[in-house]
């Protein structure tokens, strides 16, 4: 019973993002179609014209497991090996120096606004 | 047949490596890490190709859209809190994605990367799913991405409680919204360890990113190339 209101949810959950690709070509709008179904899935859940009983399994099943659901595209490097030679650890330096920056500047800025809103604390 | 067992094969290997990384608490042991490169040993010890492999795959693949819809959820359920800090995090998420693409694209620039390569780094910093769409829409080689956007999520996870130290960073706010928006869902599920504030202005800041990198990364590729 609990696995077939997942498997039901999950398809409520493909059918927003299914929406939400058909909208996209129809508009020509330049953002992926799961973000749209997003979107309209939490307009839906805010406004309460969805109940979130009818997606808390479905999410509470695939959130969980994302990384798992991305592992058949990571396996695609294999058909790049240019990646894990001097050239990919090139690549990789420059990803690590840029999150790095991004990490420190945005946890710092957060601090101060936050400082200056509710004083130190 | 071919089909059930690489996907037997993949969540088989996925249980036991995420076992590993729980028993061991190494942080390198990152299970989409060592899945990824057990995988592609077996595959290439077999002399498996991609494609075929990807008879399966392509069913957990089809599972990414529905899963990035599921997002919806947790915004819903922690509203109030995004609500009370919302002009921190929207600001700080926007300084990061600006901060993220403009670091990634001078370093590229300086060392004279082919444009395919630049463009596949903009979405570095956004949760996979998202990021692998957003890739294949500007023009990047969508595996370069998913492979950036790993990195980014483990450099986040390893260095940023070292990070959080040094330039005190000490507060589940400033904690939160600068791991979600620089290193998405990898970075987040160390937020763990800081409690459930943290997390969860941290899986806020990650979403947020997501669809601002959706509006983002196509306006600044199609200003840049």
């Amino acid at each position: 019973m609990k696995y077939l209101k997942i498997i039901i949810q999950i398809f409520v959950l493909y059918a927003f993002c299914w929406i939400g690709t058909v909208l996209v070509e129809w508009l020509h709008i330049p953002l992926p179609g799961s973000i749209i179904g997003l979107l309209l899935l939490l307009g839906c859940l805010l406004s309460g014209i969805m109940p979130a009983k009818f997606v808390k399994e479905g999410a509470g099943f695939l959130l969980p497991i994302l990384t798992l659901l991305f592992i058949p595209v990571t396996v695609g490097i294999m058909n790049y090996p240019e990646l894990l030679s001097g050239y990919g650890v090139i690549l990789i330096v420059i990803v690590t120096i840029s999150t790095l920056i991004t990490l420190v500047l945005t946890g710092k800025l957060a601090r101060k606004m936050e400082g200056n809103a509710h004083g130190r604390d | 047949m071919v089909a059930i067992s690489f996907i037997a094969l993949t969540v088989g290997i996925f249980m036991l490596m995420t076992w590993l990384y729980k028993r061991s608490g190494i942080s390198f042991l990152f299970p989409i890490l060592t899945s990824t490169i057990v995988l592609i040993v077996l595959l290439a010890l077999a002399h498996i190709p991609y494609d075929t492999y990807m008879e399966g795959g392509k069913f957990i693949n089809w599972l990414l859209g529905p899963a990035v819809v599921a997002m919806a959820y947790p915004l819903y359920t922690q509203w109030d809190t995004i609500m009370k800090n919302r002009k921190i995090i929207l600001s700080c998420v926007g300084v990061a994605m600006l901060a993220g693409m403009l670091t990634v694209l001078l370093m590229a620039w300086i060392m004279k990367l082919e444009d395919a390569v630049m463009l596949s780094y903009l979405p570095k910093s956004i949760t996979s799913p998202v990021a692998l769409q957003i890739s294949a829409m500007i023009g990047g080689i969508p595996q370069f991405t998913v492979f950036f956007v790993i990195v980014a999520g483990i450099v986040g996870a390893i260095c940023g409680p070292l990070c959080y130290r040094l330039f005190n960073i000490d507060t589940p706010v400033s904690r939160g919204v600068s791991m979600g928006s620089a290193s998405h869902g990898i970075g987040v599920s160390k937020l763990t360890e800081y409690g459930e504030q943290t997390l969860s202005i941290g899986s806020v800041s990650m979403t947020l990113s997501a669809i601002l990198g959706a509006v983002l990364c196509p306006f600044v590729a199609w200003l840049l190339f």
